[in-house]
């Protein structure tokens, strides 16, 4: 993506200030869209992407300028800002020596610029018409492809050089359904990456009625419960539930501020023996994988929590320099313009052992979570939200009536003890954005069904 | 400027016979320094640009942006629009904008200062808002960030169907989020401060109020379940009006999405309740020249008095409600306009916060919600957020409260509003905050 010779002088000019590191991410985004709403293409999209960000750390400080034009003058422009703060004694060369070719990731068999448009366009018509075959009472259907290729090149003064090609597809429908009980919605979304051949096993008129499928029920449902009771989380779906109540205390630049409740506690029991807890980004398709990270370490498999104990926390390059461990390859950053931070990638609950069916026959009354929405966490407290989208309550250990969308609250830490059965059906749910400072990531999320004792519904129903 | 109109001005030159095309050129030069323990942790200056290029052809709409003003790539740029623009499907309320005769407002939206402003100075003030807050209070621990951030955008929008528009506008924050601990328990605050330029920025304020909301949660704990009237706080207030201006978009209406369609002219809200939107006022910080589209901004009230008065719209949703666009076209260079809700705002009351709690013998004051992109359906509305605060009791603010929920709908929640607070201020996210008191939300906790 750049001459060798122009990333080192580059990298030269950054250190010159006498910074003590000095990096390049180079970045080419291209990525389409196509839209049906209220029974009509309403628009296709292409949208592209490339330029170049520029860090140097001078001690506990990191410079950082970004720039589109990645022509000599222009890079090196971008090198000097960034430089600018570096307050060192003198300046270094950077040792590019070990710089070798850059990997290639790029598992997707069918790209998305080799795709006619009129084939996309196609899978939008057909998820519609399946979701307003499902009933009279859907109204209203919006469906959206997306696809995206991201190709990175990174270099740093440690003589690192490595690259990656990113192929994500996405596919997302949501219907309006009307009723006497006013409007309800239900949506459907997949997403991975992989190129075009997606669409081998994923069934768009499938989304299109399971869309359809839940805005209908809805229209029955009865507002959520006010209170706290057992909650039962279907498979898939629920993995934000540890995204949120633990994922996010144990990024560590969180920790290393102390502005999270699980600093100081590795070694720990922090949960439930039932709970191990594991960051992977080499789940090969997955929403949340890649080669190398956006400081080019290869990605890893990390076991954060195991049977209760915490094990680790995750970590970029500054914070593992500043505690002068390896990276745990969680250095992420949402394009050439932002600053990489620590970030999760496929975070997930592996397998229990019990029959997720009999999980919910064990369960006199509570709720049935069988679709999450986003949460928030404030890692400071521990306490976070997340939205159920598709819910049931729970009578007799049978699931029951339909309820209305809520948040649900609980304190991490607390929530993680409480976690006692775990099923042994797991599965990844749909594709993520995690948003953190301003920047969002893609991120995967994973679950066998569980049961946490006790979690507070935010609805109304006494 | 002028070479951002010029280039708007090229993009559109370069259309077909049949082909209305329209260039939307953005610009801006940032810095985002934050302090920690004293230092800079990181300082990041940047001058990004792009531009979005629509085409529509017999009713078709293709759209393509790039991250760049280079000339040749906004050539490739063009031609993918007009190909995308063969794969939409023909809707005769689909075109551009058009000049409308309204005036540009008069809005000085720039300050000199802030693009002569040196950048020691920045780095300073992000610097003395760390120090500050340290020192407010015993038990700060720490911060976890302390920013100062700065804009100064310009875009220009131009197209085959007349239009020619430019905006500048200038914005510098500050935000900062102590850490406070006592006996055992530790909380997070945060305090902003924002202007046009960096005499209008309060770094003490910001710290104090910083500090405060942080030292007074601490020790919460979880509240019992109950009905109560709540009293929100300004910021929450304004949260709540962001998402109450997505379900007035005329956009939303007519595809039905909204709670509001057929609703115009009926009583949606208590009648202590009057919501504008109104980009014109300098105060706001989302204020603006001219929107997504080109057209001169402008004042549209959406409720008066509890009545629903009227729905924005963008040029395409305003032609099929046959209504002129209201100007509230929202956008990036990096996506078509959809309908958007600036700088909301209610009209405020007489009564000052501590006069409005003075007369609740049980409720809670909400400082801060979460959850709300995953708890709010703003297509039924059902609205449930995670809460924290402080009770209310005998007209007074009492024991801190975590870890609850305050539920309600959107429908139910407007006629419940029972006062608006006097205590008006434009916020960073866009909207005005103001207390407001609700009654009859159910708190879900222990």
């Amino acid at each position: 993506m750049l001459d060798p010779l122009l990333v080192t002088e580059v990298l030269d000019t950054a250190l010159r200030t006498g910074g003590d590191f000095a990096e390049i991410f180079v970045e080419d985004a291209r990525s389409s869209m196509a839209r049906l709403d209220d029974g009509r293409v309403e628009e296709l999209t292409s949208g592209r992407s490339r330029g170049a960000g520029i860090r140097v750390v001078s001690g506990e400080t990191t410079g950082f300028a970004h720039t589109a034009d990645l022509s000599a003058g222009g890079l090196r422009a971008a090198a000097e800002a960034a430089s600018a703060v570096a307050r060192g004694a003198a300046g270094r060369a950077a040792n590019m020596t070990a710089g070798g070719p850059a990997a290639a990731h790029a598992d997707a068999r069918r790209l998305p610029e080799d795709v006619p448009k009129a084939t996309k366009v196609d899978l939008l018509v057909r998820a519609d018409a399946a979701a307003r075959a499902a009933g009279t009472g859907i109204r209203q259907v919006s469906v959206t492809y997306a696809d995206s290729r991201r190709r990175i090149l990174v270099a740093n003064s440690d003589g690192l050089m490595a690259g990656d090609d990113q192929v994500k597809t996405r596919f997302a429908v949501q219907a309006v359904a009307s009723g006497d009980t006013g409007l309800q919605t239900g949506r459907e979304s997949q997403g991975l990456s992989i190129g075009f051949e997606f669409f081998d096993s994923f069934d768009v008129e499938e989304a299109g009625r399971s869309a359809a499928a839940r805005a209908l029920t809805k229209l029955g449902a009865r507002p959520a419960p006010s209170g706290t009771m057992p909650v039962v989380i279907k498979q898939g779906g629920g993995g934000v539930l540890f995204h949120e109540a633990c994922g996010h205390g144990l990024e560590a630049d969180l920790v290393g501020k102390r502005a999270s409740v699980f600093a100081g506690r590795r070694g720990e029991q922090v949960a439930s023996p039932l709970v191990t807890l594991v960051d992977d980004g080499t789940m090969a398709g997955e929403w949340g994988a890649y080669a190398v990270d956006d400081e080019g370490h290869p990605a890893a498999r990390n076991v954060l929590i195991e049977d209760g104990v915490l094990t680790d926390y995750m970590y970029d390059f500054l914070r593992a320099r500043t505690e002068g461990r390896p990276v745990s390859t969680n250095g992420r950053r949402q394009s050439y313009r932002h600053l990489p931070m620590v970030r999760m990638t496929n975070t997930f609950l592996v397998n229990g052992t019990s029959d997720p069916e009999e999980i919910i026959r064990q369960t006199p009354h509570g709720v049935y979570v069988a679709q999450l929405g986003g949460g928030q966490v404030n890692t400071t407290t521990g306490d976070f939200v997340f939205g159920m989208t598709e819910a049931y309550l729970i009578e007799d250990g049978e699931v029951t009536a339909p309820l209305r969308d809520a948040n649900l609250i609980g304190n991490g830490p607390e929530v993680l003890t409480l976690i006692d059965v775990v099923g042994d059906d797991f599965a990844m749910g749909p594709p993520g954005t995690c948003g953190k400072d301003g920047q969002g990531v893609p991120v995967g999320d994973g679950q066998p069904t569980l049961r946490v004792r006790a979690l507070t519904i935010g609805g109304t129903a006494g | 400027m002028s070479d951002l109109d010029d280039l708007a001005a090229l993009v559109v030159s370069w259309a077909r016979p049949g082909e209305e095309v329209e260039a939307y050129v953005s610009r801006s030069r940032t810095t985002n320094v934050r302090a920690y323990n004293g230092e800079v942790e990181s300082f990041s200056s940047a001058e990004p640009a792009g531009t979005g290029i629509r085409v529509v052809v017999d009713g078709r709409q293709g759209f393509a942006w790039a991250g760049t003003l280079d000339v040749d790539v906004l050539r490739e740029t063009l031609a993918e629009a007009r190909d995308n623009a063969a794969f939409g499907q023909p809707d005769e309320h689909a075109g551009l904008a058009r000049p409308d005769g309204i005036a540009v407002p008069e809005l000085d939206l720039v300050r000199a200062e802030l693009l002569t402003t040196p950048t020691a100075a920045k780095v300073d003030m992000a610097l003395e808002l760390e120090r500050a807050t340290k020192a407010r209070d015993r038990r700060v621990t720490g911060v976890r960030v302390a920013t100062y951030s700065d804009a100064y955008g310009e875009t220009a929008v131009a197209t085959t169907t007349g239009i020619t528009a430019t905006s500048t506008a200038g914005l510098c924050f500050l935000s900062v989020s102590p850490l406070v601990e006592d006996r055992g328990d530790t909380q997070m605050g945060s305090g902003v401060s924002a202007g046009r330029a960096l005499s209008e920025l309060d770094p003490d304020r910001a710290a104090t109020d910083g500090v405060e909301r942080a030292v007074r949660l601490l020790g919460a704990t979880k509240p019992a379940s109950r009905r109560v009237t709540v009293v929100l706080d300004p910021e929450v207030t304004a949260d709540l009006l962001q998402i109450l201006g997505s379900t007035l978009s005329g956009e939303a209406v007519l595809k039905g999405r909204s709670l509001f369609a057929g609703r115009e002219g009926s009583a949606v809200a208590s009648d202590a309740v009057t919501l504008v939107s109104d980009p014109t006022d300098a105060g706001a910080f989302d204020s603006g020249h001219v929107d997504g589209e080109g057209l001169a901004r402008r004042r549209v009230p959406l409720i008066e008095s509890g009545a629903l008065r009227q729905f924005l719209y963008d040029t395409t949703s305003g032609r099929r409600a046959g209504r002129p666009s209201t100007a509230s076209a929202a956008r990036g260079y990096s996506s078509t306009p959809t309908v958007g809700a600036p700088a909301l705002t209610l009209a405020p009351g007489t009564r000052r916060q501590d006069e409005l709690i003075s007369g609740i013998t049980d409720g809670v004051y909400v400082q801060e919600v979460s959850g709300l992109h995953s708890g709010v359906n703003p297509v039924s509305g059902d609205f449930s957020v995670g809460a924290t605060g402080l009770a209310i009791r005998d007209g007074a603010l009492a024991e801190p409260f975590r870890e609850a929920t305050v539920a309600s709908t959107l429908q139910r929640m407007l006629l419940d509003i029972v006062e608006v607070g006097a205590d008006h201020e434009w916020l960073p996210g866009g909207a005005a905050g103001v207390t407001l008191v609700v009654r009859d939300v159910s708190l879900s906790g222990t």
